[in-house]
């Protein structure tokens, strides 16, 4: 008890973490039943649905599986990097997420800690950068200490794009620091609070400044994160399953789990960077006041929805399923209506927003785009995106140079 | 409490880290003691209220540089070392590693931080921000600064060169 009254930041920062561990495994989960459903769709397929009503308990199964299956290692591998691989992966991947604001720093608890942050860095957007830039290590080490010839030439296609992409990611979102003026979080997002004076509909998010840099990052995250249609790593066709070919079980999930943990890291610094994080696209005054309301709305229409699927759809176990989440759905709507709360949620709701429409375009490449071949990847990379990044930066520069009032904040 | 806790284990790391990286007989075990050398170097660096110095030194060092040398030791398969007996420059080197750390020492018990640390002051714990930072570094030393970057530009370009097919 002394420690906890002696430390309040300290233990806060734990609790604060753990809650946001459980909510991004969680998310982690559905994420892939998202995709695998939006995917399936797009092809005109139904995707999972049999787990579960419209296979929402198929993460489940698939987590309880990657549990329960053998776990080889195999007797030519580098035992030592072959096990610390997957885990530098997945506690990178996670860990950078803390470091992200989910909402206002103005809302705190009575003890004075913020609501919807682990920590307010005046550094956030380096240290990102340089838990970002250790992620190599998983994949490069995974590659080698397989000792197979698959796996060393996934792991090593793997490191020279994720080195070469990096580049040009980090160069891209100098444009933002630029109009900013700042590298912590809160403030590079307040910068972006407003609206543009022409005509006052358009809010002062960088993307409208920064689109060239926008559409770099977007580009380079997108092959960071090893993702279609980037994903030479794992070119089923040509290297079985790319740097991860010889994991199994659960070093298998973690692999997996921390390239989903990657996709929600970039795309939460995007909507930092460039979608203004937890901040509303509509103003705040007059009859823009019941913008509050649309939580707690948008829940009861899935709810709607739900009881309506559960009555003309389901039948046996899948009808009890889905009307315990229209029941979750109802209840959790019925909360956010409430003044205070409604309130409350504003800025995480706006974040997971927009977190969830750079996800869904993740995904929809993915259904989309055929793959790149290595040397268009690596000749689009060095003699494409990067002098793009760069030739944005430069103009940014000297836009505010000579126009010293083109900077936010 | 928990500084000089974080201050142990850190710098006990960084240590280990570097007897590992010479222990080590697969290159690449003794590049991820460098790296583990390199982080607990960072930390040690938010210590002392540099956190701009503690994130380049991860971006730079444990991220770029080492990510290279991983890179690298990976393309050439390089295979386990060998180990020798002894080596003739063992007694000259360690006799030189004495007389650096001899010097540091008696350096640093001359400058005004080693005075006031002798005297018991606390040693100084005021964050420097970026701001400060780059200012004194446009500013102040901007010379150096610009001079360095020309030196990196021809380290560039001699890269370049070497590397350059004959056609």
């Amino acid at each position: 008890m002394e420690f906890i009254s002696q430390h309040p930041v300290l233990v806060a920062a734990v609790v604060k973490i753990a809650v946001l561990l459980f909510i991004v495994m969680t998310a982690l989960a559905y994420l892939t039943w998202l995709e695998r459903k939006a995917i399936a769709h797009i092809q005109s397929r139904w995707g999972p649905y049999n787990v579960g009503a419209h296979g929402l308990l198929q993460p489940l199964a698939d987590g309880i599986k990657f549990l329960f299956k053998e776990d080889v290692t195999p007797p030519a591998a580098d035992k030592l990097a072959y096990i610390l691989a997957p885990f530098l992966a997945l506690s990178l991947g996670l860990s950078a997420i803390a470091l992200i604001p989910f909402g206002p720093p103005s809302r705190v608890f009575p003890n004075g800690q913020q609501m919807f942050s682990v920590v307010d860095l005046n550094i956030g957007l380096l240290l990102l950068f340089a838990i970002t830039s250790m992620g190599v290590y998983g994949v490069a080490l995974a590659g080698w200490s397989s000792n197979s010839k698959y796996p060393l030439l996934g792991g090593l296609r793997s490191s020279a794009q994720m080195i070469s992409y990096e580049v040009s990611l980090t160069i891209s979102v100098v444009g933002v620091v630029l109009l900013a003026g700042t590298l912590n979080f809160n403030e590079l997002i307040g910068a972006q609070s407003g609206y543009f004076h022409l005509m006052r509909v358009i809010p002062r998010w960088f993307i409208f400044p920064q689109i060239v840099g926008f559409l770099c990052y977007l580009t380079s995250a997108i092959a960071e994160t090893n993702r279609v249609p980037f994903d030479l790593p794992e070119a089923e066709t040509e290297l079985v399953a790319g740097f991860h070919t010889e994991y199994s079980a659960f070093k298998f999930a973690m692999f997996f789990m921390a390239e989903y943990a990657n996709m929600i890291t970039v795309s939460c610094l995007a909507t930092v960077l460039f979608l203004g994080g937890w901040l509303s696209p509509f103003p705040d005054t007059g009859i823009w006041h019941y913008q509050n309301y649309l939580p707690g709305a948008g829940l009861l229409a899935l709810a709607v929805y739900c009881a309506w699927n559960t009555v003309s759809e389901m039948r046996g176990i899948a009808r009890l399923q889905l009307g315990v989440v229209t029941l979750l759905a109802g209840g959790g709507g019925l909360i956010c209506l409430y003044p205070p709360i409604a309130a409350a949620i504003q800025g995480p709701f706006w974040f997971t927003t927009k977190i969830l429409a750079i996800l869904f375009f993740y995904i929809w490449m993915r259904a989309t785009l055929p793959r790149f071949r290595y040397d268009q990847l690596m000749s689009f990379g060095w003699k494409f995106v990067l002098p793009v990044s760069l030739a944005n930066l430069v103009i940014t520069a000297l836009m505010i140079l000579v126009w010293p009032h083109v900077r936010h904040g | 409490m928990i500084p000089i806790f974080m201050f142990i284990v850190c710098a006990a790391l960084a240590v280990a880290g570097a007897v590992a990286l010479i222990w080590a007989r697969e290159p690449i075990h003794s590049a991820l003691a460098l790296v583990l050398v390199m982080i607990a170097l960072a930390v040690l660096y938010l210590l002392l209220g540099a956190p701009f110095i503690s994130a380049v030194q991860i971006i730079v060092y444990a991220g770029a540089v080492m990510v290279l040398f991983v890179f690298v030791i990976m393309l050439l398969n390089a295979g386990v070392e060998e180990r020798t007996n002894f080596s003739k420059l063992a007694i000259p080197g360690a006799l030189l590693g004495l007389g650096l750390l001899v010097e540091i020492a008696y350096w640093l018990a001359r400058s005004a931080v080693g005075k006031a640390l002798a005297n018991g002051a606390n040693a100084p714990s005021t964050e420097v921000s970026t701001r400060d930072l780059s200012e004194m570094l446009f500013r102040q030393y901007l010379f150096p600064f610009e001079a360095t970057s020309i030196l990196i530009l021809i380290a560039v370009l001699g890269a370049f060169v070497l590397a350059r097919k004959d056609s």
